[in-house]
């Protein structure tokens, strides 16, 4: 048992020494509380609702979205909006279709089926809308960011006038959570830029949490499955384990070594 | 196997058995006698094969809805992420299982160096091992570069970049291996093939490997020849099994916890962002299980001796066995060995942390120092201490010391003695 100890001692120092290593860029990120972080945790549905609407009304704009589709807003552990809030959302957009019967394309409503539209025809039209730089998409930007939800939300908030020195070009902005603190899009949240449907108030702090809150799910979207069955599997390994551990004892107490 | 005597009690088992033996295999394996004294550094053996089947069962699931094309890789990944019924588990275990493969088969061969279980009459079970985790390097390399994320081009770009160190044939090779001019796609359907066959190779291989093993039977942790069976030995069923299976469900639950609740911490973040050819990552970094190997490749000049030398760090391990001169086999009764063998440790986790750091400055420098012991470790320490060591006297057998009075009596008597020494 001594030596089992130590065993899991070794795995668990070999893992840390490894997760430690990795984390190369270490930035003091602005910190809040996550309803989903911990094993379990949740979504903030009306956070999500209200991250969604922050999305469409300012982010949408430039960035796509392009792994997500309007019915996914419906489905349970997301931000759950009613088939009928869902439908109205997708009919709000227009989706090209094609070709029809004479062989041209149309444009009609969105519909649940359909994948969010995308703000712009290619990346080549996004960057030449956005002084050459390409808006990534957002669908699973909060993992392909070293620092994930703590670096989105700080980011939306590290805008800052650049310190002496520092000379930025035009359709360049200082941003203190940047990499190399250079970044091409400029400032987007102000106090009271949207106007939340719940009476939220719509402070900056309060907006890039809530679509930050929007991002993780677009990136996880079956976070809180996960986090459940996640919770069910260990505690079971846990019981089959103890189970285990005392048939083994009694199988080894018929010769005297101990294990 | 041969000496098995063993006939099937049933008619219909008898009629079979004698036209092929597998009922004799299964005695054989249920029977096989192993020392009793084995501690759970041994479990990893059975937790491996786990990690083996757990990969080919999930990998199985993944390919068949994964999409082996440079415009489509992404996306179907993400597909199987969010539209297949619980394909995010089935990608989250195959993807932190290629890491707790790793962290297995490392305790694994560490285990091995420790007990001296490389050494005669068990050279052949060692050398597979090697060419298995070759292979286990080979295939994981070659998983990473199929979801089509930055650090999957970049990665495939930089290791198959390695060929082109090789005088003449160098580029010639690389235009070979990427089926064009660059990474591209035609690449990434050669990868997707071989990371399945490769799998099925270790396989094979894990076969052979096992059945080397049940040849002279297992090493044990005082490192001597045990008589089996004897009172040394017990049954593998149900003694070892149980055992392993208890080992193998403590290793579960931490595999479990990584699945769960932090499945991307092992993997980089650039790794969801889409393969990109017109744009470099700032640091370029294998996964976590290939850093030391990576810091060896770095910490040279020269790009051709480089490669050598990250070559030959695995290759001199298929040497060990001549290498290390020593007749004892258990380093508990090295006690010099037993200190050049944790310096070894460290110093391969020196490697692998330097490894994920930028190559400059004092990094550079513990990289080569580092670099230069592991080689020492191996053609200078090992083979000199064989003849210098004084060795502390070995017992005669496990249950029955014959050494009466000697310093290893606890030792040999009780387990936990072992871990006082």
């Amino acid at each position: 048992m001594k030596n089992l100890f130590r065993i899991s001692f070794f795995v668990i120092f070999i893992l840390i020494f490894n997760i430690n290593s990795n984390a190369a860029d270490k930035v003091e990120y602005l910190k809040t509380e996550w309803s989903f972080k911990g094993p379990f945790g949740k979504f903030d549905r009306a956070a999500l609702q209200r991250g969604y609407q922050v999305y469409n009304e300012v982010c949408s704009s430039c960035h796509s979205m392009k792994y997500l589709s309007y019915r996914n807003l419906v489905q349970r552990g997301g931000p759950e909006f009613s088939e009928a809030q869902a439908k109205a959302i997708a009919a709000s957009f227009e989706v090209k279709d094609g070709p029809n019967a004479d062989g041209e394309m149309f444009m009609r409503p969105g519909r649940l089926s359909d994948k969010f539209v995308m703000p712009y025809e290619n990346e080549k039209a996004a960057q030449a809308a956005n002084g050459g730089a390409y808006p990534p998409d957002m669908t699973v930007l909060v993992k392909a960011r070293g620092g994930g939800v703590d670096y989105i939300y700080s980011l939306l908030q590290g805008y800052e006038d650049p310190p002496a020195g520092v000379t930025l070009d035009d359709g360049v902005y200082y941003n203190k959570f940047m990499y190399g603190n250079k970044i091409k899009m400029s400032n987007q949240l102000s106090d009271g830029l949207v106007e939340y449907s719940d009476g939220t108030d719509a402070t900056v702090e309060q907006m890039a949490k809530d679509v930050t809150t929007f991002l993780m799910w677009t990136a996880e979207p079956h976070l809180e499955t996960r986090h459940r069955m996640g919770f069910k599997a260990i505690v079971y390994l846990i019981i089959l384990t103890v189970l285990v551990y005392f048939s083994m004892k009694k199988i080894w107490s018929r010769i005297e070594t101990k294990v | 196997m041969s000496e098995h005597e063993y006939t099937p009690k049933s008619k219909v088992g008898k009629w079979f058995n004698d036209r092929l033996p597998l009922l004799t295999l299964a005695n054989h394996l249920t029977d096989y006698p192993t020392p009793k004294n084995l501690n759970y550094w041994w479990t990893f053996g059975g937790i491996l094969t786990f990690c083996l089947i757990t990969q080919i069962v999930t990998g199985l699931v993944l390919a068949m809805h994964y999409i082996a094309h440079a415009d489509m890789a992404f996306e179907s990944v993400e597909h199987i992420m969010r539209d297949v019924n619980y394909g995010w588990l089935i990608r989250y275990i195959h993807a932190n299982g290629a890491s707790m493969f790793f962290l297995a088969v490392y305790i694994h061969i560490f285990r091995s160096l420790f007990y001296g279980s490389y050494k005669s009459p068990r050279e052949i079970i060692w050398i597979i091992g090697i060419i298995i985790y070759l292979l286990m390097m080979a295939a994981a390399f070659l998983g990473y570069v199929l979801p089509w994320g930055q650090m999957s081009f970049w990665g495939a770009t930089v290791i198959t970049n390695l060929f082109s160190a090789i005088p003449l044939v160098g580029e010639g090779i690389v235009t070979w291996l990427w089926g064009g001019y660059s990474v591209d796609n035609p690449t990434l359907t050669r990868f997707f093939t071989l990371h399945y066959l490769i799998p099925f190779l270790i396989l094979g291989l894990v076969v052979l490997h096992i059945w080397a093993l049940h040849v002279p039977g297992n090493n044990n942790p005082i490192g001597i020849d045990i008589k089996k069976p004897s009172k040394d030995t017990v049954p593998f069923h149900p003694y070892i099994v149980i055992k392993d299976g208890f080992a193998l469900l403590m290793f579960m639950i931490v595999f479990a916890f990584f699945v769960f609740y932090t499945p991307n911490i092992l993997g980089h973040a650039d790794n969801y962002i889409e393969a990109n050819p017109l744009v470099t990552p700032a640091h370029i970094v294998p996964e976590w299980y290939l850093l030391p190997f990576y810091a060896i490749l770095r910490s040279v000049p020269d790009k051709l001796l480089g490669v050598i030398a990250m070559l030959s760090a695995i290759l001199i391990l298929a040497a060990l066995p001549w290498l290390d001169t020593s007749k004892i086999r258990s380093a508990v009764f090295r006690p010099l060995y037993k200190q050049f063998y944790w310096i070894l440790v460290a110093d391969v986790l020196i490697l692998g942390y330097v490894g994920a750091m930028p190559a400059e400055g004092l990094y550079l420098l513990i990289a080569r120092v580092a670099t230069a012991y592991y080689f020492l470790h191996f053609l200078v320490v090992l083979p000199v201490l064989g003849f210098k060591e004084r060795t502390m006297p070995v017992p005669l057998s496990i249950t029955e010391p014959i050494l009466g009075g000697s310093p290893n009596l606890a030792t040999v008597k009780n387990k936990d003695g072992l871990k006082n020494q």
